[in-house]
């Protein structure tokens, strides 16, 4: 009876030790995600393709470099109180606490960017966010990566240089800002005002008040004044909106130039035949030929095990982008790992690490099976943006066609301006900039 | 003074799109005295429901996606549905709250608000549709030709379809008994009940027809720019028209949507450019401020006095 008791009591231990011992081997990743609500279309797409990523890296891979990756959700609606809600439910979960925040939501964003330093959690805004956190020795805990607005706005002035035969040719030109009158869509005036001075072009600034779902006032300006191109920095039904009274009003859709958030099937679609010809920019592409897709097709959903309901949605824009949000996120942990241990969970500060040496080339896209999907990337100690390109896609009235390679920003003029507000916000919150050199 | 009238004639169409949103608080406003937070939220659904059906039924029948006889059950299916959802608020939510004050009703209806457009998005899913309703939002040719002024195919149909609806209302209200009953009803609950008028079955019919304004406008603004939860917001739009026009005049929604969309618009194009620009949405809002300051009732709204 004694030995049984003591089996008994040994092997309860054995279980409970390699319990433990599996939930150490695991990496937990936090997802502020919003699947409801306004943006809650956009939000089911994106957090989908990077479930599915990280699905797959599990079920092909074990996970990194045998370490699993445990994920959990947390719905903000997009709502920067539910969003700091989030933060705090999902920042000591996992056996290292939250490897990484990514809110999707520049609201969100401003609201936690103080404390994810006293948490040390790195902060993670591919694509939205504040644009000046990509001076990493202000902002070591915040990566806006891949592109920031200003270097989004810039490449697509240079996108229509080349589309007009040569930057020369942008001189005298005008060229509409149609804007969400918001803080994001204000984001873009400061570098277009200053492109414009630069190459001689006009700048017609329009604001369309959210929700942006009535915009006949707006568009008879344009059909009054003539741009030459129009740059479309909308967002949720503003978009559609837009593309349809373009069409109304009598204005090519080719002209045209849309930025990432009003660059997905979300905004062609509810616009029908009025988006066909539409351009949009974008750090990620749209399709499901790329190997990285046929992965998670193999991997995931050939076992019935995927995260998108609609799986037509599989390839889109939105989903990509939460594939590129995956791709970095491991490739992050990767990183850290090389530095501080293969095969264990890492901590928020040594994820900040993998973040901050994060150098994804053409070699490691290829291994990835993300050539041509996503820029190349290389984060440094100074510099968190790390890439500055985009590509242009055209809606042919079913589907997204890449009709340009990476185009990239005017990097000196984008980077002046970073270290500039930077240095800054520096000033105004006593921050000393890091010194990089120091940095290993 | 060609891009005057341009926009002059757009801002009027568009208004009248914001009536066809104001009738629908207006009609459940006459009947129970109650400004129903939740229409927004009604007309997401009515539109969710209608695309949502318009995928299902092909599978469901065999009959060709896209087809008349599609979009004709798919609008049938989906106005049952309004109806449906009518009856419910009125046994689940209004029932149990007859006699309670007004601001007890509101309450009730903001609540009903967050059920609506949780339910609609449970069961049709949260993403994006199209919605064609057949009607091209394109220029009519010979104005532009002639006048050089955009005045667009799918908003003269719209405006059409929101004139007639708001002609039958007027006429329902005015010269039948089930409209008499309904004034009745907005005027004093009890005493309506005490002459022997059927309060809930009032409620309900009040509630279904509310409905179908819903699904109507749903289906409108759903073509204009997608099938999204954006529709909700439409509200946003109908409340200074409801201000201007008065919360119980079923023609005070559409005179007041003209004002409310001509001004907008005018605003915007010709003070926006001082100012910033982007004024549409809070414009139409001081215009109503300003008006509530000189007429509190609205423009055909019903004048109270109470004696003492």
């Amino acid at each position: 009876m004694k030995l049984k008791q003591t089996a008994l009591i040994g092997a309860t231990i054995a279980g409970l030790l390699a319990t433990g011992y599996a939930a150490a081997q695991e990496q937990f990743i936090g997802l502020p995600s919003y699947r409801v609500g306004p943006f809650g279309s956009n939000g089911a797409s994106l957090y989908g393709g990077w479930i599915d990523y990280m699905a797959m890296v599990n079920a092909r891979d074990g996970g990194v470099n045998g370490v699993k990756l445990t994920w959990e959700e947390c719905e903000t609606e997009y709502n920067n109180a539910r969003g700091v809600e989030c933060y705090e439910r999902l920042k000591n979960k996992g056996p290292t606490g939250n490897s990484v925040f990514q809110p999707l939501s520049t609201g969100i964003t401003y609201s936690v960017l103080e404390k994810v330093a006293q948490d040390k959690i790195p902060l993670v805004t591919i694509g939205y966010g504040r644009t000046d956190a990509a001076d990493g020795r202000v902002f070591p805990w915040v990566f806006p990566m891949i592109t920031t607005y200003w270097s989004q706005a810039s490449a697509i002035v240079n996108y229509i240089g080349q589309k007009s035969g040569g930057m020369d040719k942008l001189k005298g030109k005008k060229i509409g800002l149609l804007y969400h009158d918001s803080a994001y869509g204000k984001e873009s005036h400061a570098i277009i005002d200053k492109l414009a001075e630069k190459h001689g072009f006009e700048v017609q600034k329009i604001a369309v008040a959210n929700p942006g779902n009535e915009q006949q006032a707006q568009w008879l300006q344009i059909r009054q004044s003539k741009p030459d191109y129009v740059i479309l920095w909308g967002w949720g039904v503003m978009n559609a909106t837009a593309l349809r009274t373009a069409a109304k009003t009598g204005y090519s859709r080719d002209k045209i130039i849309g930025v990432w958030w009003s660059g997905s099937e979300e905004d062609t679609i509810p616009a029908g035949d009025a988006a066909k010809g539409y351009v949009a920019a974008g750090f990620n592409v749209a399709g499901a030929n790329y190997p990285v897709i046929k992965d998670i097709q193999s991997q995931v959903y050939a076992k019935n095990a995927g995260n998108m309901e609609d799986k037509n949605r599989i390839g889109s824009v939105l989903y990509n982008r939460g594939v590129v949000h995956g791709i970095i996120t491991v490739e992050a942990i990767r990183t850290a790992q090389e530095k501080y241990g293969k095969g264990k969970p890492m901590t928020g500060e040594q994820i900040r690490w993998g973040f901050e040496n994060l150098n994804l080339d053409s070699q490691r896209l290829a291994a990835l099976g993300a050539t041509g999907f996503m820029p190349d990337l290389k984060i440094s100690c100074e510099d968190h943006e790390g890439g500055g390109k985009v590509k242009f896609q055209q809606w042919d009235g079913t589907q997204w066609k890449v009709v340009s390679d990476w185009v990239e920003a005017d990097r000196p003029l984008v980077r002046g301006m970073i270290e500039e507000s930077a240095a800054a916000y520096a000033k105004e919150k006593g921050i000393t900039p890091r010194d990089c050199s120091k940095e290993s | 003074m060609g891009f005057f009238f341009e926009v002059l004639i757009g801002g009027l169409l568009s208004g009248v799109l914001y009536a066809l949103v104001a009738l629908g608080f207006v009609l459940i406003y006459k009947a129970s005295g109650v400004f129903n937070f939740a229409q927004g939220a009604m007309v997401f659904f009515a539109a969710l429901t209608f695309v949502g059906f318009q995928e299902v039924l092909p599978g469901w029948t065999g009959l060709e996606p896209g087809s008349i006889a599609v979009f004709w059950m798919a609008f049938v299916l989906a106005l049952a549905s309004m109806v449906v959802l009518g009856i419910l608020t009125e046994k689940v939510v209004l029932r149990p709250l007859v006699n309670q004050p007004h601001i007890t009703l509101f309450m009730a209806t903001i609540g009903l608000t967050f059920l609506v457009e949780g339910i609609a998005q449970a069961i049709w899913g949260n993403h994006v549709r199209g919605l064609d309703l057949g009607i091209a939002d394109e220029p009519i040719e010979w104005v532009l030709d002639s006048a050089d002024i955009i005045v667009s195919k799918f908003d003269v149909f719209a405006a059409t379809l929101a004139g007639i609806l708001v002609a039958s209302l007027a006429l329902f209200f005015q010269y039948t008994k089930v409209g008499r009953a309904l004034r009745a009803v907005a005027d004093d609950h009890q005493a309506a009940l005490s002459i022997g008028i059927p309060l809930q079955h009032i409620w309900a019919i009040v509630w279904a027809v509310a409905g179908f304004v819903a699904l109507v406008a749903g289906l409108i603004w759903g073509a204009r720019s997608g099938v999204q939860f954006a529709l909700t917001f439409t509200a946003l739009k109908a409340l200074p028209v409801l201000i201007l026009g008065g919360f119980t005049s079923v023609p005070g929604a559409i005179v007041g949507g003209l004002i409310i969309g001509a001004s907008e618009k005018l605003a915007e194009v010709y003070i926006g450019p001082f100012v910033g620009g982007g004024i549409e949405g809070w414009f139409p809002y001081m215009l109503a401020l300003l008006f509530l300051l000189v007429r509190p009732e609205g423009l055909f709204g019903e004048k109270h006095i109470d004696r003492v």
